[in-house]
């Protein structure tokens, strides 16, 4: 076999993949009815997706802020800018930190769950029950969980940011004895509401929905057997991952 | 053969399939067959496991569109169908899936409601009252703020039972409707169906293959294998039948017609085979 070949033949499924992914979710979106868009279903889904991934937001975030301000702090502290401590920490956490890491949680706790839902449900013939209603399945089911996500990760990033921002005061105020002044004001000074902590949010709605849109595609189109339905999961978190970290290089080139 | 409902006549016929064909991959399901319904009758579908039992209730409900040949519920084409006018067609049509396919984050109350909430622009309380007048039926009013998993399967699938017919339907499709019931539920079961059918003057199709239980609901009864209906007529007609594959199935008999072994080849060969 030659390289060409295999390279060609590694890569055709992910492609066919891909477009049976992009044809779902334009059928979801060509079948969406704004009149009819189920507001109460939209915000139990914000709910669920949301409210299950606190927790784990709250402690990543918190862990994620003081370690990050232990690195920059001993190292910044060495060349005589441990002033910039705060600069570094709201910066890296608004740009990239917060949206990515949260999207990636959000993903192993979110999006796993929305996949093995649709999964089951596909499995229970509840999707089968829903069309034999005369009740279309991706109005139902799909699309209320697409918009969830796009609502509910910048909310997350939010929550995220301010966790990781209390862990760096922790660490650098409580325990290093930093001057909480300088601390806030430089962070004030150079960071902007626009460009970095909107940017952030946009960054996160985008992933938000990318994660929403695979863990939902792939639940729907998983085998209805345990084995399908365990495969989905699993694909729904390697896929949401990378599918994150392309897009956020992507986003980033434009935005910078 | 006795049969009073051949699909050339079909003034009676509720449901009608005509000269279907239909293949799954490689592999014809169906071919070339017909199937009448007859009106305001229970009609058990019987066959042996993977005869197409389920592939006929698909036809019937425009899950499965036909290669060839016709499907007609009423006047109506149900294979042309497509969309909205796919989607009225079923709202006509009440289905109760094998295992009932309730959905597990509703209650039993909101399961059976909704259909009406999507369909219907009844206010709350009449909804309410309608839910609950269902639920009667079944038996299973006191479960209705319960969830399905707080239930026994055989009570799961009388609540799918209530949702299915939520929408007062003039046909009713039953998958299997007694598989791996007790006793009791599927005595219940199968009074149920015969009630519903009388209450409501609609048509009703069981698919089944409880040869003890077709006697006791059923009208009329048409036995399906190797893709087409080998006899068709009322359970005591085909208790009698001489037809040999009939014979096979209401008596329940391991080997005949349908045969115990997949097929292989002699058993010898294979064994010497391996010693070579």
């Amino acid at each position: 076999m030659t390289p060409s070949s295999l390279g060609g033949r590694l890569l055709a499924e992910p492609i066919r993949e891909f477009g049976r992914a992009g044809i779902f979710l334009v059928t979801a979106f060509a079948r969406m009815r704004f009149g009819r868009l189920q507001l109460g279903e939209i915000l139990r889904q914000v709910y669920f997706v949301g409210a299950r991934s606190l927790v784990i937001i709250v402690i990543c975030g918190f862990f994620v802020g003081l370690v990050l301000t232990l690195q920059t702090h001993d190292t910044l502290t060495r060349f005589g800018a441990g002033d910039a401590v705060s600069t570094v920490l709201a910066l890296s956490l608004f740009r990239e930190l917060a949206p990515v890491l949260t999207a990636i949680l959000f993903a192993g706790r979110a999006g796993t769950s929305i996949t093995a839902e649709i999964g089951l449900m596909k499995a229970t013939e509840q999707l089968d029950a829903l069309d034999l209603m005369a009740i279309d399945p991706m109005e139902r089911i799909v699309q209320p969980r697409l918009l969830a996500g796009v609502l509910a990760v910048p909310a997350l990033v939010m929550v995220f940011n301010v966790t990781a921002l209390l862990g760096g005061v922790f660490f650098s105020v409580y325990l290093m004895g930093s001057d909480p002044i300088v601390f806030w004001s430089k962070m004030q000074a150079s960071v902007e509401l626009g460009k970095d902590f909107m940017g952030g949010l946009l960054k996160s709605a985008v992933f938000g929905f990318l994660v929403s849109w695979l863990a939902v595609y792939f639940g729907w189109s998983a085998k209805p057997t345990s084995e399908g339905v365990a495969l989905a999961t699993t694909q729904t978190v390697i896929t949401s991952a990378i599918a994150v970290l392309l897009m956020d290089f992507v986003l980033t080139a434009f935005m910078l | 053969m006795p049969d009073t409902l051949a699909a050339s006549d079909s003034s009676a016929a509720a449901i009608r399939l005509d000269n279907v064909t239909l293949a799954r991959g490689d592999r014809a399901v169906l071919t070339g067959f017909s199937l009448a319904i007859p009106a305001g009758k229970v009609t058990a579908v019987m066959g042996p496991s993977g005869c197409g039992k389920t592939t006929v209730l698909k036809l019937i409900t425009g899950q499965l569109r036909p290669d060839k040949g016709q499907v007609w519920v009423g006047d109506i084409e149900v294979n042309r169908l497509r969309g909205a006018d796919l989607n009225a067609l079923r709202r006509d049509i009440g289905v109760l899936l094998q295992n009932g396919a309730l959905f597990t984050d509703l209650t039993c109350f909101d399961n059976v409601a909704l259909p009406l909430r999507e369909h219907t622009k009844l206010p709350e309380p009449l909804i309410r009252r309608l839910v609950l007048l269902k639920l009667q039926t079944v038996g299973l009013r006191g479960a209705a703020a319960l969830y399905p998993r707080e239930l026994s399967g055989g009570m799961n699938r009388r609540v799918a039972m209530a949702r299915a017919m939520a929408l007062d339907p003039a046909v009713m499709l039953y998958d299997e409707p007694f598989a791996g019931l007790d006793p009791i539920s599927l005595g219940a079961s199968v009074r149920l169906i015969r009630e519903i059918n009388g209450a409501l003057g609609i048509t009703s199709v069981v698919i089944t293959h409880d040869v003890a239980e077709v006697q006791k609901f059923a009208d009329h009864c048409c036995i399906i294998a190797e893709g087409r209906v080998v006899a068709s007529g009322t359970p005591d007609q085909l208790l009698d039948s001489d037809q040999e594959v009939v014979r096979q199935f209401m008596r329940g008999l391991p080997d005949g017609p349908v045969p115990f072994h997949f097929p292989a080849r002699p058993l010898a060969d294979e064994l010497l085979a391996e010693r070579a």
